[in-house]
C-alpha cells in the first residue's frame, strides 16, 4: 500500500507562542519549533500499516527550509521517503490555500492512503483532511481512535459527543487521527542514521503548477488585521486546607452564587 | 436584512444544542437568521419550536438517509447549493469536530474563506478568535467569499426571542463522491443526565492526583452536586482513570464554563489550553507551587480526599 503522511512543524505548543507583529503570521523564527504531536501518530499508524500490508511510506510537508528539520526526525521514525514544498510564495497562505497546495501535491504522489493529523496545534483548525478529500474526490474518514485496513477496505471508530461512529471506504482515501489511536515509537539510533541518508524531494510551486498569486497574502481568503496577547489571569485567594478547606471552598462558591 | 444561516447542531438525545441557541443570538444581530437543519427524515419537525424560540424566521431542512448515513460530504453539497442560492449575509456553523469539517469542505466548494474558534462576529465582519491556549485574541477577517465561520461553544449568551418559522424542504442532490465515507454504525455511550462538556456553565475535572479510575468518583459527584459536567487531564486519561472523551486541553475538548473546578491537576500549560477562559477558576492541589494556582481564583493548598468531601457535604448542607 503505498501511504503518504502529512507531517507539518509547528512552534512547541509547551512554549509561549506568537504572532509576528510585522505581519500576523505565526512567528516561527523564534519558536522552538516540531512535529505536530498529532502527526507523530499518522506516522505511527502508516508504519504499522505498512508492516503488515507492505507499500511505501511517504511523508509530506509544506512549510519553509528549517522544516527539514522536522522531515529528518519524521524519517527516523522509519518512513522511506519524503517530500517537502518549500517556497518563498507560500509565506502567509491560508488554509484554502494551503490545501490546494497540498492536493496539487498528492496528485503526483498516487497513494492509496493519505493519514493526518485531526489537527495541528498551531492553527486548532482541522480542517485539512476534509479540505483535501473534497479537492481530491476521495473518501475522508476522520478523527480516528481506531483504524482497521483489510485489502482496500478501511474502516475506523471516531469519536463524537454521544459516543463513537463506525465508518466505512475504500482506498483511495484521507484519515485523520486522534492521539488516542495508538503509542508512537520513539526512533531508534540505526534510524537516526538511516535519515540522513534517505531520499528528501523538494517542490517549488512551479514544479506543481500552481501559480504565486494562488497562495501567500496575495491568494490569502481571510486577513488577520490584529492580535494582542490575552492579559494574564493573575491568582486570587490562596488558602492552606487547616480541616476546614472544604468548606472555604464551598463559602467562595456560594459568594460567586455558584451554591 | 440579509439571512445569516446558523447550521443546526443536535444531539438524538437532547435536541437542539446549546451552541445553536448561541448562534441564532448572533445572528440576530447580523441579520435575519435561518436555521438549516441537515439530517435524516422528520430531523427537523422535533427542533422547530426551540429553533423558533431563539429567533429563526425561516428553517431550511435538507431530509435524507443519505445525509444521515455518510460523512459530512452531502451536508456540505447541500449547504453549499443553499448558499449559492439565496446568498447569505454570513454562514455560522459550531467550532466541534463535525461543523468545522462542513465549513472545510464549503470553504472548499465557494472558493470561500474560513474563521474557526471565534468567539464573536461584528456586523461589519471582522471576527474574533483566540488562538495559542488562549492566550492571544485575534481579530480576523474573511477576505475571499462570505463570513464563513465556526463559533465556539460558550461564547454568546443565547437570548430567546421567539419567531414563528416558515419551514422550507430543500431536495437533497448528491452524487457519489459525496457517498465515499459509510456511517455503518453509531454507537452510544453512557452519559447519564450530565450535561455536555464544552456546554456546561461548570466543568469539575480530575487529573492524575485523583489516583485511580474509583476514585472518580468524587469528581463525579462534586460534579453532580454543582450541576457540571466531568472532565480530565490528559494524564488522568493516559492513566486509564477516565474516557478520553472527558479530556480537556489542547489534544482534548476547550472548555470555557462559567466555573471550572480543578482537582488535582498540575494546571500544564496544554492543559491550560482548553479551560483558561473560564469565567471562575477553582483549584485544590497539594502542592502550593502548582502553577494552576497562578490562574486560579480561589485555590486550596490540601489534600482533595480530605477538601473535596467536606466540600460535597458542606453543599448538600447548603441545599
Ligand atoms: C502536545 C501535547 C498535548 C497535550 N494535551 C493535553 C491535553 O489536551 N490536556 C491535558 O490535560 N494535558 C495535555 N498534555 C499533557 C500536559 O503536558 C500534562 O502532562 C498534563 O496536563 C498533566 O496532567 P495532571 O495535571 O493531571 O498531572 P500532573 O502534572 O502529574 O499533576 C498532578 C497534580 O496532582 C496533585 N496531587 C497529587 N495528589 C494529590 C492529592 N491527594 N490532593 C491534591 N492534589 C494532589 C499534584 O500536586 C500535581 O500538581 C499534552 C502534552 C503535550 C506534549
Ligand atoms: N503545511 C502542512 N504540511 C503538511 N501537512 C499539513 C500542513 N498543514 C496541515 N497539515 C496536515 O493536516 C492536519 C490537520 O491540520 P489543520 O487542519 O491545520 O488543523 C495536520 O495534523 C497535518 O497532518
Amino acid at each position: 500500500m503505498n501511504i503518504v503522511v502529512l507531517v507539518k512543524q509547528v512552534p512547541d505548543s509547551g512554549a509561549d507562542r506568537n504572532l509576528r507583529s510585522d505581519d500576523n503570521t505565526i512567528d516561527r523564527g523564534s519558536a522552538n519549533n516540531v512535529i505536530n504531536e498529532m502527526d507523530e501518530y499518522a506516522i505511527e499508524e502508516a508504519l504499522k500499516i505498512k508492516e503488515a500490508n507492505g507499500g511505501e511510506v511517504t511523508i509530506l510537508t509544506m512549510g519553509p527550509d528549517r522544516a527539514t528539520e522536522s522531515i529528518r526526525k519524521a524519517l527516523s521514525m522509519g518512513p522511506d521517503k519524503a517530500v517537502h514544498i518549500v517556497d518563498d510564495a507560500l509565506h502567509g497562505s491560508c488554509a484554502v490555500a494551503t490545501s490546494k497546495v497540498l492536493a496539487a501535491a498528492l496528485g503526483t504522489l498516487n497513494a492509496d492512503l493519505v493519514i493526518c493529523g485531526a489537527e495541528s496545534t498551531d492553527g486548532r483548525v482541522q480542517v485539512m483532511p476534509h479540505m483535501l478529500a473534497e479537492r481530491l474526490g476521495v473518501a475522508a474518514l476522520t478523527g480516528a481512535r481506531k483504524l482497521t485496513v483489510d485489502g482496500s477496505n478501511l474502516t475506523v471508530e471516531r469519536q463524537t459527543e454521544e459516543g463513537y461512529e463506525v465508518v466505512s471506504a475504500t482506498t483511495p482515501a484521507v484519515v485523520s487521527v486522534w492521539d488516542t489511536i495508538n503509542e508512537p515509537r520513539y526512533p531508534s539510533f540505526k534510524g537516526i542514521m538511516a535519515a540522513k541518508k534517505k531520499p528528501v524531494q523538494t517542490l517549488s510551486l512551479a514544479d506543481l503548477g500552481v501559480a504565486p498569486g494562488e497562495v501567500g497574502f496575495d491568494g490569502a481568503t481571510s486577513t488577520v488585521l490584529e492580535h494582542s496577547k490575552r492579559p494574564p489571569r493573575s491568582g486570587g485567594a490562596k488558602i492552606t486546607d487547616e480541616g476546614d478547606g472544604g468548606v472555604k471552598l464551598v463559602e467562595f462558591l456560594a459568594t460567586e452564587k455558584f451554591v | 436584512m440579509a439571512e445569516v444561516l446558523v447550521v443546526v447542531e443536535a444531539t438524538r438525545e437532547f435536541g437542539v444544542k446549546k451552541v445553536t441557541l448561541e448562534m441564532l443570538t448572533l445572528a440576530r444581530e447580523l441579520g435575519t437568521p435561518s436555521a438549516v437543519v441537515l439530517g435524516g427524515p422528520g430531523a427537523a419537525a422535533a427542533l422547530a419550536d426551540k429553533l423558533g424560540e431563539y429567533g429563526a424566521e425561516k428553517i431550511y431542512a435538507a431530509e435524507s438517509e443519505e445525509i444521515d448515513g455518510y460523512l459530512v460530504a452531502p451536508k456540505a453539497t447541500v449547504l453549499a447549493d443553499l448558499v449559492r442560492r439565496v446568498s447569505p449575509a454570513a454562514v455560522l456553523l459550531a467550532s466541534a469536530q463535525e461543523g468545522k469539517e462542513i465549513a472545510a469542505r464549503l470553504a472548499v466548494k465557494l472558493d470561500n474563506g474560513i474563521l474557526t474558534d471565534v468567539v464573536s462576529l461584528a456586523a461589519d465582519g471582522t471576527a474574533t478568535q483566540v488562538a495559542f491556549a488562549g492566550s492571544t485574541i485575534v481579530k480576523s477577517k474573511v477576505t475571499r467569499g462570505l463570513p464563513l465561520v465556526t463559533l465556539r461553544p460558550n461564547s454568546v449568551n443565547p437570548v430567546p426571542a421567539p419567531a414563528t418559522p416558515a419551514v422550507e424542504q430543500l431536495t437533497v442532490q448528491v452524487g457519489d463522491t459525496d457517498k465515499l465515507a459509510k456511517v455503518v454504525d453509531r454507537v452510544a455511550e453512557q452519559k447519564g443526565s450530565r450535561p455536555e462538556l464544552t456546554e456546561a456553565s461548570v466543568v469539575v475535572s480530575g487529573g492524575r492526583g485523583v489516583g485511580n479510575a474509583d476514585n472518580f468518583k468524587l469528581v463525579e459527584e462534586l460534579a453532580d452536586l454543582l450541576g457540571g459536567a466531568v472532565g480530565a487531564s490528559r494524564a488522568a486519561v493516559d492513566s486509564g482513570f477516565y474516557p478520553h472523551q472527558f479530556q480537556v486541553g489542547q489534544t482534548g475538548k476547550t472548555v470555557s464554563p462559567q466555573l471550572y473546578v480543578a482537582l488535582g491537576i498540575s494546571g500544564a500549560i496544554q492543559h491550560r489550553a482548553g479551560m483558561q477562559t473560564s469565567k471562575t477558576i477553582v483549584a485544590v492541589n497539594k502542592d502550593a507551587e502548582a502553577p494552576i494556582f497562578e490562574l486560579a481564583d480561589f485555590g486550596v493548598v490540601g489534600d482533595l480526599f480530605k477538601v473535596v468531601p467536606q466540600a460535597a457535604d458542606e453543599v448538600r448542607k447548603r441545599k
